[in-house]
């Protein structure tokens, strides 16, 4: 699974005649300093960049090292002796200003760039040289990282993949990132550096590939035994492939509901592709919020009602509705599994918007809540 | 692991037969190793009786020289450990490819990756520079000891518990498999039922013990101890450099501990500080860990600066260049290494204000790093250097580690890292900067000050076979993984699918081959010194032309150090004393009032790592014992009066007149 590079011959020449500096810019393995999306290539640059201002130090450093030792060797009894010359101004100034120097200069480079590459901020260009036409809509892509697989639901197409990202080619894609055990990181080298995806979190990649081909994607933070099989294969295809895959993936037939999600989510490793023909709705905001088995309290919910004022002592009663894999992740049941969650979310709906007559709503909805509410006036 | 709880007994806790790993045959060897190796040393001990020696002389000795040397022998034993680890580790990458499983499933590869940055960091830099700082410290500061000798030894002992829990694991149940700083949630209850984990938080913490204690002490004896006379000012860089060492250490392990106790209580008792349930924070415990971790970095190296500056001068034979400037660079590194430590997560989804704040701060750091590499620089320039082993790991150390500096500032640009974070590349900078830095430092130092110790010099020709062994392997070791870094290949991976990267991997475990000849070479250095010691042997007491006042005394030095405390008229006060040609004093010696050695320290020890082991078996019956046993024994020693003794003036007076004649002797011949 590794990527294909499209080298010209005239360059491959080229870097035969300049190694091995030639084969650090293109040579075909190297895909960090030679990938297909802008986002990396921009970091890519950077990575070289930086290099070069720093050589700029070091490789004087180094030379005067190999100079001075060689030169002030004990054997050379020709060489300037002085014994107690343990100062000099002048020379100090060097030392502190020139790494100075340098630092400045990357250390504005960096400000601008860590901001400009921002993986949260939306895209700008799709290469040095063409900007995002505007009214241009990303392609949203929502990953999930499982226990050792990863899954993609891409909500507007209302298909999902394990395991398979394909993206079309020139087109902005924006990722939602989060993983339901344990952290990973998400990284796709040809395409754009890598950003965690963390329980109970939502992280945010913009990126977009300037070339077609197959790439590698991985996790590049371990994540327990099955961690060395977290690979993904990242496919860049034309826009008429991308909808075209769109179209076989539908016809896969079985789809993605919250059933099947939470048995894909027991942990297994070397899963081959698997495609889903649709998507249970908010499943990746389930996901996140930890709530995808029936009868659970969604985190944000939650969080909304502790932003009211919480529910005091009664809240207790919450704890098994809320309660994810502190007991290990294959163990969690909801204790309550007759509650319907459909009535306690519409309940924590009234209770968290301030224009319903909450009063109302409890009556309504929430009747069997109401003995472990404080009172609501 | 099965659910821990249902194999439970109220005698044993969750310890039962099937925690030793007798089904898994690399084990069972080493095991077999380890106890005919243990077997033959106890033997050994039993047949020279040499256990009374070595209890009366050594393990219950306060004297800071000897606990200096002791933690030596403690980071060299760990260290084999360790890198039996990265052997491990390079022979598994080197063949796991084309569907071959390699020897190591999962359960054992993911210990072996964690066990090896635990003990190399934990167990093998920190008893390194702990013991430099330990036997230097006092002596360059004309001190007769640390402030509290006790304190040292107790010291030693809870690191060497710590280090005992981690090799217990090996073969009792097993150890974490996290990574070296056990990320929840994988190291939760939920992910990481077994004991690996709470091995991993109790040796950390019996060692932490250890480690703040000796902060204290030596923050205490270079502050209060120095000889008259030696202002900040005039202070050894070595000891500039462990002050600030020792300040970080008291600042930041108090940070580690307090993480490791909240995983503990998520752990025990169930409460939800790193959990993902109930507004649990995983990143929380990962800003904390790092907040202890990024100074870490700097605790094990600045000592090693020292040293480099003790020995660059001392070879050049040449005052060190820019002492004050030196001084500074190492404040401020002192200083600055708390406002880097979100370096270690850019990737995490910090804002990009963030990021490039504290990336701009790393790369701050390495203008007072350039401005010590350029002392030394300037150091050498018009001296007249000796190229004698400790000047050769020096030379090859500024090399090295300016590369690892590099590679360093790369992986501060933000955007740089994104693309870097947990690659191979990641782990060749690390082990460039560690290698580079720590371990040729600490190489270093042991050629420098073994004369000084057990008054023989090492014998060079095994030590430069060893030095030209590590030097070419630590690079083919390590290149191979920077190239891979940039072809995207990550770190802990156990198997791969790319056949192309093999002919790297097996690049890299040809140079872990090469280190392990220098490491061969190493302990035959050390043979071959001992067996002809008195060849090797030093009377003068200053081999190397030193600068500093530990080459003022005797080799090894007296158990009091000095017969009189120097006066200090400047920096560099040995240099200065010998040029003004100053008389050592041969009379009107003084009763020396000396304190008093004591086994509380490993009694301590002990009670403390049997605590640790129950808290990790959930045998609480034992854990409530030894608790109770370790407050009454600690409790009981305070009332043990008799901590000190004078050595009568004769016996100065006799130790002195031998050193005389041994000086004439040197003079004479």
């Amino acid at each position: 699974m590794r990527a294909v590079m499209f080298t010209k011959p005239s360059r491959r020449l080229r870097a035969a005649l300049v190694l091995p500096l030639g084969l650090l810019l293109t040579g075909c393995d190297w895909v960090v300093l030679n990938p297909a999306g802008d986002i990396a290539r921009q970091q890519a640059n950077l990575v070289v960049v930086s290099t070069a201002l720093m050589l700029l130090i070091i490789v004087p450093v180094m030379a005067l090292t190999g100079l001075f030792a060689w030169r002030y060797r004990a054997t050379n009894t020709a060489a300037a002796y002085e014994p107690d010359w343990d100062h000099s101004t002048k020379l100090e100034l060097v030392i502190w200003s020139a790494p100075l120097a340098i630092i400045i200069a990357l250390g504005s480079i960096t400000w601008l760039a860590t901001h400009l590459l921002d993986p949260y901020r939306p895209l700008t260009r799709i290469d040095a040289t063409h900007a995002v036409a505007p009214g241009t809509r990303p392609i949203d892509v929502e990953v999930v990282a499982l226990d050792w697989k990863w899954l993609f639901i891409y909500p507007e197409q209302n298909i999902a993949t394990v395991n398979e990202l394909v993206l079309p080619e020139g087109r902005p894609v924006r990722f939602r990132i989060t993983s339901s055990t344990v952290m990973n990181s998400f990284y796709v080298p040809a395409l754009a550096g890598q950003i965690y995806a963390m329980p109970g979190m939502e992280t945010k990649l913009h990126a977009v590939f300037n070339q077609t081909g197959t790439f590698n994607g991985l996790s590049a933070n371990f994540s327990g035994p099955g961690f060395s099989h977290m690979h993904f294969v990242t496919r860049s295809v034309t826009g008429q492939g991308f909808d075209a895959w769109v179209a076989g993936v539908r016809k896969a037939g079985a789809g993605l509901d919250r059933a099947t999600y939470l048995a894909l989510d027991k942990p297994s490793e070397q899963v081959p592709v698997i495609h889903y023909a649709n998507v249970a709705p908010d499943l990746f905001d389930a996901v996140v919020n930890m709530c995808v088995r029936p009868g659970k309290l969604c985190s944000g919910e939650m969080a909304a009602i502790d932003a009211k004022g919480g529910t005091g002592k009664s809240g207790l009663l919450n704890v098994a509705a809320l309660t994810y894999d502190k007991q290990g992740h294959e163990q969690v049941v909801s204790s309550n599994p007759g509650f319907a969650d459909a009535s306690l979310r519409r309940f924590v709906r009234d209770w968290c918007a301030d224009n319903r007559p909450l009063r109302a709503a409890v009556a309504r909805d929430a009747a069997p809540l109401l003995v472990r509410s404080r009172p609501l006036s | 692991m099965t659910n821990p709880d249902q194999t439970w007994s109220p005698l044993l806790g969750r310890l039962s037969l099937d925690a030793i790993p007798y089904h898994e045959p690399i084990l069972v060897a080493t095991f077999a190793g380890v106890a005919v190796g243990g077997i033959a040393l106890l033997g050994v001990l039993t047949y020279y009786r040499l256990w009374g020696y070595l209890w009366k002389n050594w393990f219950t000795s306060v004297d800071h020289k000897k606990i200096g040397i002791m933690y030596m022998v403690l980071g060299l034993v760990m260290f084999l450990r360790g890198f039996a680890d990265a052997l491990l580790m390079r022979t598994q990458q080197a063949v796991a490819f084309n569907g071959n499983d390699g020897f190591l499933p999962a359960h054992h590869y993911d210990q072996v990756f964690t066990a090896h940055g635990v003990i190399m960091i934990f167990f093998v830099a920190m008893p390194f520079v702990t013991g430099l700082m330990n036997f230097v410290v006092p002596l360059q500061i004309g001190a007769r000891d640390v402030s509290f000798p006790f304190l040292n030894n107790f010291s030693f002992w809870m690191t060497t518990a710590g280090a005992v829990l981690v090799m217990a694991s090996l073969f009792i149940g097993e150890f974490a498999q996290t990574g070296w700083l056990a990320y929840p949630p994988l190291s939760g209850l939920a992910y990481s039922p077994g004991v690996g984990v709470d091995y991993y938080i109790w040796a950390l913490q019996i060692a932490g013990v250890g480690t703040t204690l000796s902060g204290i002490n030596l923050i205490a004896t270079i502050v209060k101890l120095r000889a008259p006379g030696m202002t900040m000012m005039r202070m050894p860089v070595f000891t500039w450099t462990a002050l600030c060492t020792n300040v970080l250490i008291v600042a930041s392990f108090p940070v580690l501990t307090a993480v490791l106790a909240m995983l503990s209580l998520d752990r025990y008792v169930g409460t939800d500080f790193f959990t993902n349930d109930f507004g649990g924070s995983p990143m929380m415990y990962v800003n904390l860990i790092w907040i202890w971790g990024h100074p870490e970095v700097y605790i094990l190296i600045l000592p090693i600066f020292g040293v480099f500056s003790e020995v660059t001068s001392t070879f050049s034979g040449k005052r060190l260049f820019g002492y004050t400037s030196m001084v500074y660079a190492t404040v401020v590194i002192t200083v600055l290494s708390y406002l880097v430590w979100l370096h270690h997560f850019f990737t995490m989804g910090s804002g990009a204000s963030v990021n490039s704040f504290f990336g701009i701060t790393t790369m701050v750091i390495s203008i007072p790093t350039g401005a010590k590499m350029f002392n030394w620089l300037f150091t050498m320039y018009r001296g007249r250097i000796r190229y004698e082993l400790p000047m050769m790991w020096t030379v090859a150390f500024m090399f090295t580690f300016v590369i690892g500096g590099m590679t360093g500032v790369m992986l501060a640009v933000p955007p740089a890292d994104f693309v870097l974070h947990n690659s191979l590349f990641l782990i060749a900078h690390f082990h460039n900067v560690i290698i580079g830095g720590v371990v040729f430092g600490t190489f270093a130092a042991m050629n420098y000050w073994w004369p000084k110790a057990f008054g023989f010099k090492l014998e060079p020709f095994w030590g430069k076979v060893s030095f030209w062994c590590w030097v070419p392997g630590f690079w083919l070791a390590f290149a191979p993984l920077y190239v891979m870094g940039l072809m995207g290949v990550t770190r802990r991976m156990r198997v791969f699918d790319d056949p192309s990267l093999q002919p790297y991997f097996i690049v890299a475990a040809l140079g872990a081959g090469l280190i392990a000849c220098g490491i061969g070479a190493m302990l035959v250095q050390f043979a071959v010194s001992i067996l002809h010691r008195e060849a090797l042997r030093d009377e003068t007491g200053d081999p190397w032309g030193g600068r500093t006042l530990e080459w003022s005394t005797s080799s090894p030095p007296p158990e009091y150090n000095f017969a009189f405390t120097p006066i200090i008229h400047d920096l560099d006060a040995w240099a200065e004393m010998k040029s003004q040609g100053v008389a050592r004093p041969l009379e009107g010696f003084r009763p020396i009032h000396m304190p008093r050695s004591t086994g509380a320290g490993v009694i301590l020890a002990g009670i403390s790592m049997v605590f640790g082991f129950a808290m990790i078996w959930h045998i609480w019956w034992l854990a409530g014992a030894s608790l109770a046993a370790l407050l009454m024994t600690a409790i009981a020693h305070t009332f043990n009066y008799d901590r000190s003794y004078h050595i009568p003036a004769d016996v100065v007076a006799r130790t002195e007149a031998e050193r005389t004649r041994q000086l004439a002797l040197t003079e004479g011949a």
